[in-house]
């Protein structure tokens, strides 16, 4: 595998990692914007925007853009996160020109207004959709808890009301803002020849506006600390979140904070699983980490028999702490690390999963880094590190959330004894 | 292109599918053993579930934690399931990993412990599962859809039942495992950077002896069929539809395939277009092709809030029945492509391997080639496609919908055309 790079005139960077051995290409253009770059009144309006991207551009109608993706045989999606709106598709060697010609199109949409009234349906029943899910209830409502004020505690979908408010010139001055050349890179890996991607992105994007989109409000998020319990009388189980602080994405640490983050809750031959799971106290329990701009944090959370919510409540709390206190051990440590080997390899051998990496690194680090460079990053965990990680930022200092049928639910004390 | 496939049957009815892919670093394994949830006695659902949740709980000499251990150094992520048919095993790490993961999964078929101080966690396990079910709306609406569509034992949910989970003693957990793991009817692929002949050698090694004869079998009862609703309080309602369809392995078998891959195979098939992009009725709309190896069915699924349902309802079934007045030219060449990249990309993955090849072997009794996928991808036209609609219209529909409120069905998709000469 190789690395390339290139920036147009205009700021928009190119990369890509060519393999000659893939079977497909992957193509991804990364904005960098997300819920945190959305102002008090546009709620919601990157995640509605990347639904927009799909209804065509000057060019192409809805449908379309629809029909040419699948003419070939490319499965495109695209994602928006709380920093990031991430478009990609996956496609055979022979239609690099098409993916390129179309990605690139509708990168720059026409927002024409009756796609746009009807694609508010389908944003409102995405929020529905996700309404009667309580694990996703729960996990934004825990978000708004710890962030409290910081512009990552912003929704992603927003609400019924905030899109049903948003216009469609509102929509067009947040894309003239974000969706400048400089704040976007076109990525690829796979088998595909790099100079002549280059000159295809080239010919479709040389001619996007320039500008800045500088990013407000990076700082670190400590977490408010905050106990809730929000009472769902239709759900069954009670969903709870404990979320605490993290390094973030671009610390040295944050190798150390996911080994942390999987030694806790993967959901195998974790501390949680053995507390938890294995026991059949809960239907599921995780702890993953999130590295954001400036911050991070960790994700623990279970969902359980409301009867057994302020027991489990407190195993948490107690291994959590016992973990702040005593760290974790070597052989612990050593059984994370084959797994991560193993992860991290088999994620690389699709053009996919590389196209991923590589995208995220650009755009949190601004430096390539292969498959090697990560693995010797994961190798370089010790201990120490992993102690440097808890000391920087306590495991057991956690915003709590808990949704369902529970009216009441007391917060342990600090060493986990109720 | 050039594929590697191995095959070996021992003689104790062992099958070892094996694709040697030299481009990657690591390797996947997958078992399918003959004790799905159809084969849980009757009147106890839930017996294959609670087995597949206990049989990593201590096997050989290792305890449950140390066989985890042993597992993760390695490297392996994996999966336990349970499908209609078969315990299904999956495992995926380095190639280099390989044969040390096979000697623990050996001592997890053949010497699971299945001890009975774990019998009230697993229980407790299984209650929380069910119990979830109901926090799921969109899964709850497709195990009821499954049970009332397709004929006992087939349409059985894993999940077995309160009463049953209540009852469940760690006897008839072990009768069922010493009853339905034999070597006769499994399947063992592997995909990936391995060699053949160690592979075999090692696997007769480690199951060479092992015996058992019990050929499965069950009997099916009747599908209730019709239609129902679940009551509930959610923001959206949720419908589930289901017509049958003909097997894996039959000759309409592309065709039919070919038929779903109109409604719902890409972003501009039917049911996207008509029910989400043409009039915003739902974010989620879908078709799928499912399979027993006598039967088969093809299942839709759409979300949407209440006020809409019925419409979203009426234009799903409307598109379902319009597909054999015609398929364009344009829609066939998008599925071919769909298809073919979906085939090629395959390659690229270890897991999709192994699977594909243990289903094949199920189905078919031998593994297709690529090049004989592609040509029958190849081979469609509007044509044959229109003609499977017309030798197996959909029809009998089976309906759920969950929501606060039940739906109609309109009158002309009540009485459906009979069967139509081509």
């Amino acid at each position: 595998m190789s690395f390339h790079h290139q920036v147009l005139p205009n700021g928009l960077h190119i990369i890509g990692e060519t393999s000659p051995s893939a079977r497909s290409v992957a193509l991804g253009f990364f904005v960098r914007t997300g819920a945190r770059d959305e102002g008090p009144n546009v709620s919601g309006v990157t995640h509605f925007l990347e639904h927009m991207v799909f209804k065509g551009t000057p060019k192409r109608t809805a449908l379309d853009v629809n029909r040419d993706f699948d003419r070939i045989g490319s499965n495109p999606n695209a994602f928006t996160s709380e920093e990031n709106t991430v478009f990609y598709a996956a496609f055979l060697p022979e239609y690099l020109p098409q993916a390129v010609d179309i990605l690139a199109d509708i990168l720059r949409p026409s927002l024409r207004t009756d796609d746009f009234d009807m694609e508010k349906n389908v944003i409102i029943e995405e929020i529905g959709m996700y309404e009667d899910q309580p694990m996703w209830s729960a996990y934004d409502h825990a978000k708004k808890a710890f962030f409290s004020d910081h512009p990552l505690g912003n929704s992603i979908l927003g609400t019924p009301d905030s899109i049903r408010a948003l216009s469609r010139d509102q929509m067009h001055a947040y894309f003239q803002q974000r969706y400048v050349a400089p704040n976007i890179t076109a990525v690829a890996a796979g088998n595909f020849p790099w100079q002549e991607f280059v000159d295809l992105v080239d010919k479709k994007c040389g001619g996007w506006t320039g500008g800045q989109a500088p990013r407000q409000g990076i700082r670190p998020a400590p977490g408010s600390g905050l106990f809730r319990v929000l009472t769902k009388d239709k759900v069954h189980q009670e969903h709870v979140i404990l979320m605490s602080p993290g390094p973030a994405a671009d610390s040295p640490l944050r190798h150390a904070a996911d080994t942390l983050a999987m030694i806790l809750g993967d959901d195998s031959g974790s501390r949680l699983y053995w507390a938890l799971v294995d026991p059949g106290l809960v239907d599921s329990a995780d702890v993953s980490f999130h590295e954001y701009e400036g911050t991070g944090s960790f994700y623990t959370s279970f969902s359980c028999a409301p009867g057994r919510t302020q027991k489990n409540l407190a195993i948490v709390q107690g291994l959590l702490g016992q973990v702040q206190k005593e760290g974790i051990t070597e052989e612990e440590l050593r059984q994370a690390k084959n797994k991560i080997l193993s992860r991290v390899v088999r994620g690389s051998e699709r053009p996919m999963g590389r196209m991923q990496a590589v995208g995220m690194s650009w755009t949190y680090l601004g430096t390539y880094r292969s498959v090697d460079d990560e693995l010797k990053a994961f190798q370089a965990v010790t201990r120490k590190k992993i102690r440097q990680v808890l000391d920087r930022f306590p495991l057991d200092q956690v915003t709590t959330l808990a949704l369902g049928p529970l009216e009441k639910l007391r917060k342990p004390r600090a060493n986990g004894k109720k | 292109m050039a594929q590697a496939v191995f095959h070996h049957t021992f003689p104790n009815g062992l099958t070892l599918l094996a694709e040697r892919m030299e481009h990657v670093r690591s390797a996947a394994l997958n078992f399918l053993v003959p004790a799905g949830c159809v084969f849980d006695p009757p009147g106890q659902p839930g017996v294959a579930s609670f087995l597949s949740e206990m049989i990593t709980r201590g096997a050989g000499k290792r305890d449950s934690r140390a066989l985890a251990l042993a597992l993760d150094n390695l490297g392996v992520d994996r999966d336990e399931g349970v499908g209609s048919m078969h315990l299904r095993f999956w495992g995926a790490t380095l190639a280099q990993n390989l044969p040390a993961a096979l000697d623990i999964y050996a001592d997890i078929l053949r010497r699971p412990h299945l001890p009975e101080d774990e019998i009230d966690s697993v229980r407790a396990l299984a209650l929380q599962d069910l119990r979830a079910l109901e926090d799921e709306p969109r899964q709850k609406v497709m195990v009821e859809l499954r049970r009332r569509h397709f004929p006992p034992p087939l349409g059985n949910d894993r999940r077995g039942t309160v009463e049953s989970l209540e009852g469940m003693n760690v006897e008839t957990v072990r009768q069922h495992f010493q009853r339905w793991f034999q070597p006769c009817g499994t399947i063992l692929s592997v995909a990936g950077n391995i060699e053949w002949k160690p592979l075999k050698d090692q696997v007769e090694r480690l199951f060479g002896d092992w015996s058992g004869t019990q050929v499965p079998s069950f009997r099916t009862g009747k599908a209730p069929g019709g239609r129902g609703h679940l009551a509930k309080d959610t923001t959206q309602t949720q419908i589930a539809i289901a017509y049958p369809s003909v097997p894996f392995g039959h000759p309409d078998y592309y065709a039919a395939q070919g038929a779903v891959q109109i409604l719902s195979g890409g972003m501009s098939a039917r049911l996207f277009t008509e029910v989400r992009e043409k009039r915003g009725l739902c974010y989620a709309v879908w078709a799928s092709y499912f399979t027993f190896k006598d039967r088969a069915s093809v299942l839709c699924y759409a979300g949407t809030t209440t006020e809409r349902a019925q419409e979203t309802l009426n234009v799903t079934l409307e598109e379902v029945l319009r597909l054999k007045d015609g398929i364009t030219k344009d829609e066939i060449d998008r599925l071919q492509a769909g298809l073919k990249s979906s085939l090629i990309m395959q390659e690229e993955s270890t897991s999709s391997r192994a699977g594909a090849l243990a289903s094949d072997w199920y189905y078919l009794g031998r593994v297709r080639t690529l090049d004989e996928i592609q040509d029958a991808i190849n081979g469609l036209s509007p044509r044959k496609i229109v003609a499977h609609l017309h030798r197996c219209p959909p029809r009998d529909f089976t309906i759920v919908t969950l929501g606060p409120k039940a739906l109609r069905l309109p009158r002309k998709f009540q009485t459906l055309p009979a069967k139509e000469a081509v």
